[in-house]
Parts: structure tokens; sequence; C-alpha cells
């Protein structure tokens, strides 16, 4: 009996946690390499239109964003709720359009100027007069490659 | 006797949470959203010094697409619920049956990868797609969509007609080929100032 209860108070052994770390490593790297870093602060909100044939955009260093939207409420006091354009990190006109596609284009080496594109997100509300003036001055950028950013959906 | 003691192991637990930190980081900072769009190339700006002809397109050969600023579309002259475009406009752009009001059809050869020839009768027919500066962006996307659409589906039958496959599952050569029989000629005027 003095045996048998000598083992019952044998402690079960502390679960070993030094594999720990190299799990959470691994879970590290995957989000390290399947995501990309937030380089933008938006200053206009946006609910993108949907579509069932939109692509997937390639090469995202190859891709510029023109926002257009309502600014965001703590921007709302001062700019109103007029649909702005948003430029890098500030609101922008039509006008300004033609250096930033420049400044973009910069940006880039020579061999992958040619395949710049534009990704247009704008707010699915926005009117198509805003839209246009955006375009119309692609053009005269000649940033002729856009992209209509929309989220994608299987059917309506 | 004093050899025989160990060194230490360096308590590896805190390591972990370490690793988690570092995770939790990368999880705020990071998004993982993947951008998807409609693609389309513009059309050059013409050159202000070249006086601009006006390239005249037969009737039958232009299906014309209007959306109004409520929202309403018009296609080919009546007005046309979102749904029956795709159809309308896939009709317009094979002709299947050769009528005479709806787009010519010219025979190209085009080279196959493989070295053959292939003649296909490429559609004339161009779609112009038109709006007023106060169509919403929305409705749109949702025209542009559905003529993309109708444009896949023609693509995705004739290269299942050629090859044997769907046209997302190409080569890259045969791709090449499709697109050029079934070109994706849509031109957009600029807006119309309308309405208010």
């Amino acid at each position: 009996m003095a045996v048998m209860k000598k083992k019952g108070e044998r402690e079960v052994p502390a679960l070993s946690t030094t594999s720990l770390p190299d799990v959470v490593y691994i879970i590290l790297f995957f989000f390290m390499l399947s995501t990309s870093m937030r380089d933008q602060e938006l200053l206009v909100k946006y609910k993108l239109p949907e579509a069932t044939e939109a692509q997937k955009l390639e090469k995202k260093n190859l891709v510029s964003y023109i926002h257009i939207g309502v600014p965001v409420m703590h921007m709302q006091a001062k700019f109103g709720t007029a649909p702005k354009i948003q430029l890098n990190d500030s609101y922008k006109t039509t006008k300004d359009i033609l250096d930033f596609v420049a400044g973009e284009r910069d940006n880039l080496n020579e061999a992958d100027r040619a395949s710049m594109t534009v990704c247009l997100k704008a707010d699915g509300g926005t009117k198509m007069g805003i839209v246009a003036d955006v375009k119309q001055e692609l053009r005269r950028a000649n940033a002729l490659k856009i992209s209509y950013a929309s989220s994608k959906v299987l059917g309506y | 006797m004093a050899s025989n003691k160990k060194a230490p192991e360096i308590n590896a637990s805190s390591q972990a949470d370490i690793a988690f930190t570092v995770l939790i980081f990368f999880l705020v900072v990071s998004t993982m959203n993947v951008d998807t769009g409609i693609v389309r190339v513009l059309p050059p700006m013409p050159d202000p010094n070249v006086k601009q002809e006006d390239i005249k397109v037969k009737e039958r050969n232009l299906f014309l697409v209007f959306v109004s600023g409520s929202g309403q579309l018009m296609a080919g002259g009546q007005v046309m619920d979102l749904r029956y475009l795709k159809d309308k406009a896939k009709e317009f752009i094979l002709n299947p049956y050769n009528d005479e009001n709806l787009p010519e059809k010219k025979d190209q050869t085009f080279d196959m990868p493989d070295g053959t020839k292939w003649t296909f009768p490429v559609s004339e027919g161009v779609i112009s797609l038109q709006n007023t500066r106060d169509t919403d962006y929305q409705v749109y996307i949702k025209v542009q969509n559905e003529l993309t659409r109708a444009f896949n589906e023609v693509r995705d039958d004739v290269s299942m007609t050629k090859f044997g496959k769907k046209f997302a599952d190409l080569e890259e050569e045969q791709r090449k080929v499709i697109t050029k029989a079934v070109p994706l000629k849509i031109s957009e005027a600029e807006p119309r100032k309308m309405g208010k």
C-alpha cells in the first residue's frame, strides 16, 4: 500500500515548451511573406464597387494608387463632405496628377516604366465627372494602363 | 567532480513571448488584401499638332451603350436592363447568324504557336460606352463589368473550340492569338455634359 501511495504522489512532468518559439516563428514568417506593409494613411473613405470580372493586380511595386472618396470623419470639419482625390498622403486636385504620375514613374527603373499601372480606388457613389477628369489627366500624363479597383464577387 | 558539472541551460521560455510580440506587430502593421480590379488601357492623348480626322464607323459596326445619370441603361437604341446587356453584347461581338444589322467580320490569319495558320473571322464591331458626368461610378463599373464578361465569355468559347481549354488556362502564346482574334474594343467617349 505504501508503495502505491508513493506512486500516486508523483507529479506530471512539465510540458516542454522549447519548440513553441519555433512554431511561432513559422507563423511569423508566413505573415511576413504573405502580407504587405500598410504604406499610406487613408484620408478618404470608400467602398469599392463590386465586379465579377475583377482581375488580380500583379506586381504591386509597379502600381500607383489614386484614391477618390469622401474625406474621413476627422477631416470633414476642414474639408467638407465633397469627394476628394488623395495622392500619396494629402488631398490633391486633378491638376496635380501630372506631377504625381511623373514622380511615380521616376521611382521605377527604366525597364518597368512601360508597365506602370494606376489603380483607381474610387467610392461607388462617386460621380463619373470627377473620375472622367482623372482619366483625362492620366491620358495627358501618358499613364494609360489603369485598373478600376473593385472587390471580386462570384455573382450577384 | 567539478568537471562533471554541466553549464546551466539558458532558459528559453521567454523566446516564445518575444516571437509572439513580433508576430502581433506584423499583424497590426501589414495588410493582406489583394488588389483586384477591372483592367483597361486608355487611348493615348491625340497629338494637338495633327489634325484629327473622325474615324467613320459604319452604323452596323457600332453598339452604343449609354448610361444616364439616374443609372438607366440604353443599349443599341433601346432601354435595357443590366441583366440582358451581357447577352446582347455577346450577340453583337459574335454575330452568329451573320445578321445584316450586326457587325461585319473580316477573315484574318494568325500564326499559331505550333507553326500552323489559323483563319478566324474577326468582328469589326466597336462597343461605344457613354455616360454623363453625374452617372454613379458604381453603375459605370457594373456596365464595364458586364461588357468585360461578354468579351471573356466569347474568348472562352473561341478558345474552347480552338484549343479545347478555357481562356484562363491557355499558354501565353495561345492567349495572345485569342486576344487578337477577339479584341477588346470598348471605346469611351468623354462624358456628355447633360443633366442638371
